[in-house]
């Protein structure tokens, strides 16, 4: 059954893969970008249209998250594929990719293949499966990259683990050369890290908490640009959280090696001061940084050296964050809040035009891991986000779609929020009536 | 002492040897088929000289082909087989060097688990030295079976398409033919996992395929490489499945090729791993012709070695019919 | 294509004297000769198999075969031999001769195996060819014949066929020339310069 055709009216129409940036319609029709152009020049004649007003409102290439953590199999109580790809609607995500670090882990195609299964009966965001590196997640055997591939997966990763031998690196960048898919590298040198719980800094010294210094991930940085150099492979590399990082992903470019990064809304935003208090909704892998990483990472976003923002959602269950610091597991949601954060401080801040956000968070994103979406054009499919970007709101995730409720951004009002989004073409997430969001009546 | 015949004292490699010496041993080695198709097996040509197969890595069809060989040419083979422990691999062979001298023996044909461990004997010892496979270095004779064969088959060397396939990286076979057939004027490429291509490939003269199906589609011919268990189990590949899934050579990719292939193999096969059966015994499969042209290429480098002494042969001056 | 040819047969060397001591035409008058003279000893042609030895030995063979066929309309098999791997020379000789082919297709039991050379001298030749013969099979009587037999012998092997008998001294060499490889039929004597 087929969506009816619908026309998004008067919004603000922002496509950087077009240089794209005007006022107008687009017209949406069998699951595909059928036309835009100036206010009232689209037309369609024949069936039922549905006409929204998006008057005030952007309407931009639907949201790609290229990290996160769904959860199933094995964590269902904490969230779902269908809870999920659902909050991932409601945070204007038209795809995103899951982190094969499951239970059982995502090693093999029956696994990839379920994850599939699972997202479409969902009917929200597309979910795109990445496959582990090595089986279990063990660093020890590679994972058959071509039997995942095959199955539909995009990527791999032990996200969750570094990857630790240099050598089990160095062959997942060449094997995965013949099935064109990026190795997704969480960077931290484990002896470094080991038993670290935030930041190591003067606020780690105060509160009497071992840090993580930037060492950790830099090192290991610095091995996967140097391996994905000798290789010719796609070295992705995940959160990236400091300044030192950053010169490092730089010094890769420059000679021309394969190296994409991403970097996450909360290490774009706040700083290990946000730990105090002992808050372990503040508590995730890599730590909140100084306010010069920071700065580092915003200038990064803007200028490209970090190609992408993801989320690195991470729900965990009220419990298990309800704990002694050093204790509390690490990660934090984050697919509900993303655009509201980014736009905050980043687009309100001054610091990037809301045009590159939305390259940083959905053209690139798409491009990078060969995925459907991420523009404007006619014919491709109509994965479509509508979004206010000035109503303020108050976050309360007592009210988040996803089943996490660990957010650091509680009681903090952001500006930005998600009215439509649409995947083929079809309403997967309407902003909600009489809510406590937005300042402007709901549509 | 031995002369320096047309190949000098030793043949340890390709990668050393001119276009025209590998092509004087192709052409010495066709005369060399006929004596396998007669009832007597056997010419008089090498009666008297003592050649020892000195093989430090097992191995049956290797060992037997050279026997087979020295037999034909009416030698004298001794087969010593022996494990050196990696420790004291070095010191095994110079005492073994030092009392193969002592016997006075002709030839040594000798395979072993180093790199380097053929040039090492031959530097050490008078008598020719036959490099019957070195580590991953070179595996000469295979290399030049492989070209008879492949010349049988076209006519020429010169300008046909060879794509070597699968693990390249730890391959002697591949690189003495890579040597050889560029040499000789052939277009080479490889094809297999990049895990499994040296780094460096780019660097040896060949055209790299990710994909078997674009290898096919190039290739006159494939000369398809023995995947190892132990690469599994050393990480280079996920699993042998995966490999003859993605790599594998089968009748279905093989249909949609734009001409016959001509299918080589160094064996011994895994069958359903590198190559499917029905393309082992295939219309196109010369494996067979391979271990075949094995026999005549050793024949003919063993003659070709084993050269006069010049003193000799000029008081012999004038003598003939 | 350079060809490293150092090969058993005798290499016209440019002569410093040449004389021709038959031209095309004797050549053709004695091989008309020896080949009536094969099928009388043979009493006829029933089998007779007709083998030549590399290199010219085998052009000679197939003119013999080609006259006997005019004279007695019979295809006598033939076939070819190479004796380099069966030669006693070979430890001495330097570099490695090429190795021609050897093409002998039929069964020699029972048969009479005719060797045919283009010049008979210290016999050695004839010997490696009888050695090789030996590992094909048993024939009944083997015969030989040649063009030219020029003395000098080092073991006890007579011709049956003689197409020209001559003397020839230390400092001389006689070669046969064929049209299918020298480019014309002639036997011609010359100096080489040799001691």
């Amino acid at each position: 059954m087929t969506a009816p055709a619908v026309l998004l009216r008067g919004g603000r129409l922002v496509d950087p893969t077009q240089k794209l940036d005007q006022i107008g319609d687009l017209l949406i029709s069998d699951g595909r970008i059928e036309a835009f152009g100036r206010v009232g020049e689209v037309r369609r004649d024949g069936d039922a249209l549905d006409t929204v007003d998006c008057t005030g409102r952007i309407v931009s290439p639907g949201f790609v998250d290229v990290h996160c953590h769904l959860r199933e199999p094995g964590r269902e109580e904490v969230e779902t594929i269908a809870t999920g790809a659902r909050a991932a609607a409601a945070g204007g995500f038209t795809a995103v990719c899951a982190m094969p670090n499951t239970d059982p882990v995502t090693d093999n195609q029956a696994a990839v293949g379920f994850i599939i299964r699972q997202a479409n009966r969902a009917g929200a965001a597309r979910v795109f499966p990445i496959g582990a590196i090595s089986i279990g997640q063990q660093g020890k055997t590679l994972a058959e990259f071509g039997e995942m591939v095959g199955a539909g997966a995009v990527a791999v990763s032990d996200d969750g683990k570094p990857v630790v031998s240099a050598q089990l690196m160095r062959t997942a960048l060449e094997y995965a050369r013949t099935f064109g898919i990026p190795v997704a590298d969480h960077c931290e040198e484990p002896t470094l890290a080991a038993n670290g719980a935030m930041n190591e800094g003067i606020v780690s010294a105060r509160l009497g908490l071992k840090g993580i210094p930037s060492e950790a991930e830099e090192i290991m940085a610095i091995r996967d640009i140097l391996l994905a150099r000798r290789t010719g492979g796609h070295i992705h590399l995940c959160h990236m959280s400091t300044r030192g990082s950053v010169e490092l992903i730089r010094w890769g470019k420059e000679r021309g090696i394969n190296v994409t990064a991403e970097a996450c809304p909360h290490h774009l935003s706040l700083t290990e001061e946000a730990v105090e208090g002992y808050d372990t909704n503040a508590k995730m892998n890599p730590p909140l940084r100084t306010a010069d990483d920071v700065v580092a990472l915003q200038e990064a976003v803007r200028d490209g050296t970090i190609d992408v923002i993801a989320t690195d959602h991470a729900p965990h269950h009220y419990d298990e964050k309800e704990r002694e610091f050093a204790d509390a597991p690490n990660g934090i949601v984050g697919l509900e809040t993303a655009l509201a954060v980014n736009l905050t401080w980043l687009v309100h801040g001054g610091v990037m035009d809301v045009t590159t956000l939305i390259d940083r968070m959905a053209c690139t994103p798409a491009r990078l891991f060969k995925l459907p979406g991420g523009t404007l054009r006619r014919g491709s499919v109509a994965d479509v986000t509508v979004f206010d970007p000035d109503a303020e709101w108050t976050v309360d995730p007592a009210r988040f779609v996803s089943k996490g409720r660990n957010s650091p951004y509680a009681g903090r009002a952001l500006r930005g929020v998600v009215e439509l989004t649409l995947v083929d073409g079809r309403v997967i997430h309407r902003r909600r009536e009489a809510s406590t969001q937005g300042t402007r009546p709901p549509r | 002492m031995s002369a320096a015949g047309a190949l000098g004292k030793d043949l340890l490699g390709l990668e050393d040897l001119s276009g025209d010496q590998i092509r004087l041993i192709l052409d010495t080695a066709e005369p060399f088929k006929e004596i396998s198709e007669r009832a007597i097996k056997k010419v008089p040509t090498l009666r008297g000289s003592t050649i020892v197969n000195l093989f430090f890595e097992a191995s049956t069809r290797t060992r037997v082909s050279f026997e087979f060989a020295e037999k034909r040419l009416s030698a004298d083979t001794v087969n010593v087989a022996s494990s050196g422990s990696s420790v004291s691999k070095g010191e095994t062979l110079v005492d073994t060097a030092r009392n193969l001298e002592a016997m006075r023996i002709d030839m040594v044909v000798i395979r072993h688990g180093a790199s380097g461990a053929a040039r090492f004997l031959a530097e050490r010892i008078e008598s020719n030295v036959i490099n019957a496979g070195d580590g991953t270095h070179e595996h000469p004779t295979q290399g030049l079976l492989d070209m008879l064969t492949l010349r049988d088959n076209f006519g020429r060397l010169d300008g046909i398409k060879v794509c070597i396939c699968g693990d390249v990286l730890h391959s002697r076979v591949a690189r003495s033919n890579i040597w050889g057939l560029r040499k000789m004027g052939a277009e080479v490429a490889v094809c297999g996992p990049r895990s499994l291509l040296p780094n460096a490939i780019g660097e040896f003269g060949v055209t790299v395929f990710e994909h078997i199906e674009d290898a096919i589609q190039w290739a006159d011919a494939l000369n398809i490489l023995r995947l190892q268990l132990e690469r599994m189990h050393a990480g280079y590949i996920p699993s042998l499945r995966e490999y003859n899934r993605v790599f594998g050579v089968s009748r279905e990719r093989l249909e949609r090729a734009p001409k016959d292939l001509l299918i080589l193999h160094p064996g011994p096969m895994n069958r359903g791993v590198e190559i499917d059966s029905d393309v082992a015994d295939g219309p196109h499969s010369v494996i067979l012709d391979q271990v075949t042209n094995g026999v005549a290429v050793r024949m003919a480098v063993l003659y070709l070695l084993a050269g006069g002494r010049p003193e000799l042969a000029e008081a012999a001056k004038g003598g003939g019919r | 294509m350079l060809e490293i040819s150092v090969s058993a047969d005798h290499i016209p060397a440019m002569p410093t004297r040449q004389t021709t001591v038959l031209d095309a035409r004797a050549m053709d008058r004695a091989l008309r000769r020896m080949a009536d003279e094969i099928v009388e000893h043979n009493d006829g042609t029933d089998d007779l198999i007709i083998v030549g030895i590399q290199r010219r030995g085998v052009q000679l063979a197939a003119r013999l075969v080609s006259h006997i066929k005019d004279r007695e309309s019979v295809d006598v098999p033939s076939g070819a031999l190479d004796i380099t791997l069966y030669r006693d020379d070979l430890q001495t000789v330097g570099p490695r001769p090429v190795v021609g082919p050897t093409d002998l297709p039929w069964a020699i039991d029972g048969k009479h195996v005719v060797i045919v050379d283009d010049v008979l001298y210290t016999g050695r030749t004839v010997r490696a060819a009888l050695d090789e013969l030996a590992d094909f099979g048993r024939p009944r009587r083997i015969g030989l014949a040649v063009l030219i037999d020029r003395g000098g012998r080092e073991l006890p092997i007579q011709p049956d066929v003689v197409g020209k008998t001559m003397e020839i001294g230390g400092g001389e060499r006689i070669d046969v020339m064929v049209e299918e490889l020298d480019g014309k039929d002639a036997v011609v004597v010359a100096a080489t310069g040799d001691a």
